[in-house]
């Protein structure tokens, strides 16, 4: 062998790549992936998509969407979630859900999705959505995995919460119609389950857990606070006598996190806790604008631009009453208010992880504290 | 055409400030109206126009490989000009005005759009959204107006040099692509400034049209022809390609001609806009515009830019909102006592060219032209052609007197 050998890999990707430029010099100024992503979206080397299969409801406000990924999913561990975006009334919206089980020999994946009060895209996903969309994804992220050499564990989930919860468990304990599957990867386990929520019906995969604990697989402790009172989790060692033996996976809203945090610290137990519900903004009037390194205050009635332009930062304008959008910036955080119309435009911490949501800075005046990008 | 600040009869001296700040918020009125229904409805509406184009692109190239064979050029030829005017007109136009920015869609942003057009899509956002929308018919500060090669007003001084300008005008449309990047550039003015002394931003902006230039016209009279090789088609192609491109600037041109050029549209004086309120601006694009009648078909081949008016009242509102909303507007200009210009293309196409030629000639040239004192008309013209800045200014001003002692004699 010579160093000069060209192997049959390299000569395919040099065909490959002079092809592609052929490609993209017949369909400038678009790609050619703007012509195949109309007929097939779910292809592989393009953006990651995914299509509605199926929407199974759980509960009357909560539903299990299944989706078939795009080729390039590189699939992941339960407990990992992902970030979805959806179009709820024309408009893009991001959410991050947990995967609600583990890989399935069929390649689809699903999202179990509690209707919020007021969520814009939960309604939209549980009461809306119809099998055949296509949505936009990305790979699943997520630290809250299982450490396969921890055999005692204790799950504390709260509302939707259980769903990364119900994504590990189906992994060790597959349901079929048959009954619950015994994996010999699942028989050293020994699980609990402390399932918190308002009342009884409004409990997700409460069949499911149920199921498994008829079966042996786990114990569950269903609390539910019309019937038991709100959950002390100093009181979690008289629901679970060898708390101190195990290892503590909770998932829920904050307070309950922080509340499991201080307490287990307390007591030197190992804990692995697990928040993504997006935070909402508060729209006030005014606030601290930060651009870059700048932070200033701005009113409620004067231009973002103004004031950022004021406090000398460079600022993209044009005709500065909002018809020529020279002077979009995304807003990576806080709330902006159109002064036309009153419209509140707000960032949260997935569209800001996309780059943030773009505004117009001239017609936009700060709702609250909010940083933008240049 | 004469700045309204200057005509005996101001158009808009009947209305009081106030009327025009409650017009305004009539105006603002039905601009919100749209925002508040604007939903899915609207975002299905601009995908399926995109899928159509590129669709029709893809099919029509496609066909274009077997060009040898005239049916497969026709056909090809017809999809590929009506393809690339959607691309401009109703996709790229409007994308890039920021009309559908509310879906933050990344894919489909005023931010990220790019166009099968010579000029690169920032380049034209700045000297088209902010320079002709802000200053819509302001003269002296809207390029568009005669794109600072023509004399579209009675106020510029006429000179010989526009005796040629409905050749310029033609040429203009046949290769407006290029036209617009000029214009975009700004490259009359840059040009004249010394070389070493020219703008970074200029010397940059020349870099990247070339650059999108030679894109383009790559992917046409390259790329397209030598794939349709192996059936023999190179230049059938690549005369498809040259026909596609002139087709598109021709319709464009015309298109554009037909929004602010016809007989009756309003220009205005650079220091009329000096501390313009909202209902002021507003009155100014309602009175700069002009409409062109027509079927579903004709409105989107033009972008829906046949709601011109209606388009540059609300610039950023979706393109499929305008039909829906013209109703409502031309209800306000009867009850503010305004002239809403509207007429099938060919009626309006031909008003504009009127206006070329009429302005071509030196004022009120045309007007009193008549068979009988043609070869009197023709031989003053003649002198004011050949005989320097002095004469004619002799000339026009025996022509202010003679036409002021015959008002005077008609008012005796």
């Amino acid at each position: 062998m010579t160093d000069t050998l060209v192997r049959p890999n390299d000569l395919d990707r040099s065909w490959r790549s002079r092809l592609s430029r052929v490609a993209e010099a017949a369909t400038t100024p678009l790609l050619p992936a703007d012509y195949l992503d109309l007929v097939a979206p779910l292809r592989s080397g393009t953006d990651l998509r995914a299509r509605i299969v199926s929407v199974h409801p759980e509960t009357r406000d909560a539903a299990t969407i299944v989706l078939k990924p795009g080729a390039d999913w590189a699939g992941h561990v339960p407990g990992q979630y992902l970030r979805i975006g959806i179009d709820v009334n024309g408009v893009r919206e991001w959410r991050a859900y947990s995967l609600t089980h583990g890989p399935r020999a069929d390649g689809l994946i699903s999202i179990t999705v509690k209707a919020v009060p007021d969520g814009k895209v939960s309604n939209h996903l549980v009461h809306a959505a119809r099998p055949g969309t296509l949505v936009h994804l990305e790979q699943a992220t997520g630290d809250f995995v299982l450490d396969p050499s921890q055999t005692r564990l204790l799950f504390v989930t709260a509302g939707s919460g259980v769903t990364p919860v119900i994504g590990m468990l189906r992994n060790l304990f597959p349901v079929t119609d048959a009954g619950v599957v015994d994996l010999p990867r699942s028989k050293r386990l020994d699980i609990v389950v402390v399932h918190v929520a308002p009342s009884e019906p409004d409990s997700i995969f409460l069949d499911n857990l149920r199921e498994l604990d008829s079966h042996g697989s786990i114990t569950l402790v269903p609390r539910y606070d019309d019937q038991h009172g709100v959950l002390d989790v100093d009181a979690l060692a008289d629901l679970v006598p060898d708390l101190a033996e195990r290892t503590t996976y909770a998932c829920g809203p904050g307070g309950l996190l922080d509340a499991l945090t201080e307490h287990h610290a307390e007591k030197g137990l190992e804990l692995f806790t697990e928040q993504f519900r997006a935070g909402f903004v508060e729209a006030g009037d005014g606030g601290t604008l930060t651009i870059g390194d700048i932070t200033v205050e701005a009113d409620g009635a004067t231009p973002l631009l103004d004031v950022a332009e004021a406090a000398g930062a460079l600022m993209p304008s044009g005709c500065r009453m909002g018809v020529c959008f020279g002077c979009v910036v995304p807003l990576k955080e806080g709330a902006v208010r159109d002064l036309r119309n009153g419209a509140i435009t707000t960032a949260d911490p997935i569209s800001s992880a996309n780059g943030g949501v773009p505004i117009q800075t001239c017609i936009n005046a700060a709702a609250g504290p909010c940083t933008i990008d240049r | 055409m004469t700045t309204i600040q200057k005509k005996p009869v101001d158009p808009t001296a009947h209305l009081t400030a106030e009327d025009i700040e409650n017009l305004g918020k009539e105006l603002d009125a039905i601009r919100q109206e749209v925002l508040d229904t604007r939903g899915e409805r609207d975002a299905r509406y601009i995908r399926r126009v995109i899928k159509a184009q590129r669709g029709l692109e893809a099919g029509s190239r496609a066909l274009l490989l077997f060009s040898i064979f005239p049916p497969a050029w026709i056909a090809g030829t017809t999809g590929l000009s009506i393809a690339k005017i959607l691309d401009n007109m109703e996709v790229g136009h409007n994308i890039m005005h920021g009309q559908w920015d509310w879906m933050r869609d990344p894919k489909i942003h005023s931010t990220t759009w790019e166009w099968d057009n010579a000029t690169p899509s920032d380049m034209w956002k700045h000297s088209h959204n902010e320079l002709h929308h802000t200053y819509t018919n302001v003269v002296g500060k809207d390029n568009d107006l005669g794109y600072g090669i023509m004399r579209v007003d009675e106020d510029q001084r006429w000179q010989p040099f526009f005796l040629a300008q409905p050749l310029w005008n033609f040429i203009n449309a046949c290769f407006f692509e290029y036209g617009i990047a000029a214009y975009d550039l700004e490259l009359g003015k840059n040009l004249a400034i010394p070389k070493e002394k020219r703008s970074e931003e200029f010397k940059t902006g020349v870099k990247r049209t070339l650059g999108k230039i030679r894109k383009q016209a790559t992917k046409d009279y390259l790329v397209h022809p030598a794939l349709s090789i192996p059936t023999g088609s190179f230049l059938p192609t690549l005369a498809a390609n040259v026909t596609a491109n002139v087709v598109r600037n021709l319709w464009t041109h015309s298109v554009i001609m037909c929004g602010h050029f016809p007989e009756g549209v309003e220009t205005f004086e650079k220091k009329s806009i000096d501390g313009e309120t909202r209902g002021e601006w507003y009155l100014r694009q309602m009175l700069g515009s002009a409409n062109i009648s027509g079927g579903r078909a004709l409105h989107m081949m033009t972008g829906n830019l046949s709601f011109q008016i209606e388009h540059h009242l609300f610039p950023d509102l979706p393109s499929n909102r305008y039909a829906e909303v013209a109703p409502q507007v031309q209800a306000l200009f009867e009850k503010y006592g305004l002239a809403y210009h509207t007429g099938p293309l060919p009626k309006q196409v031909y008003s504009a060219w009127h206006k070329i030629v009429r302005l071509s000639l030196p004022n009120g040239w045309l007007a009193e032209t008549t068979p009988v004192n043609a070869p009197k008309q023709l031989a003053k013209l003649y002198k004011m052609t050949t005989g320097g800045p002095k004469v004619r200014r002799a000339i026009e001003a025996r022509d202010r007197q003679e036409a002021r002692r015959r008002a005077e004699a008609d008012a005796a």
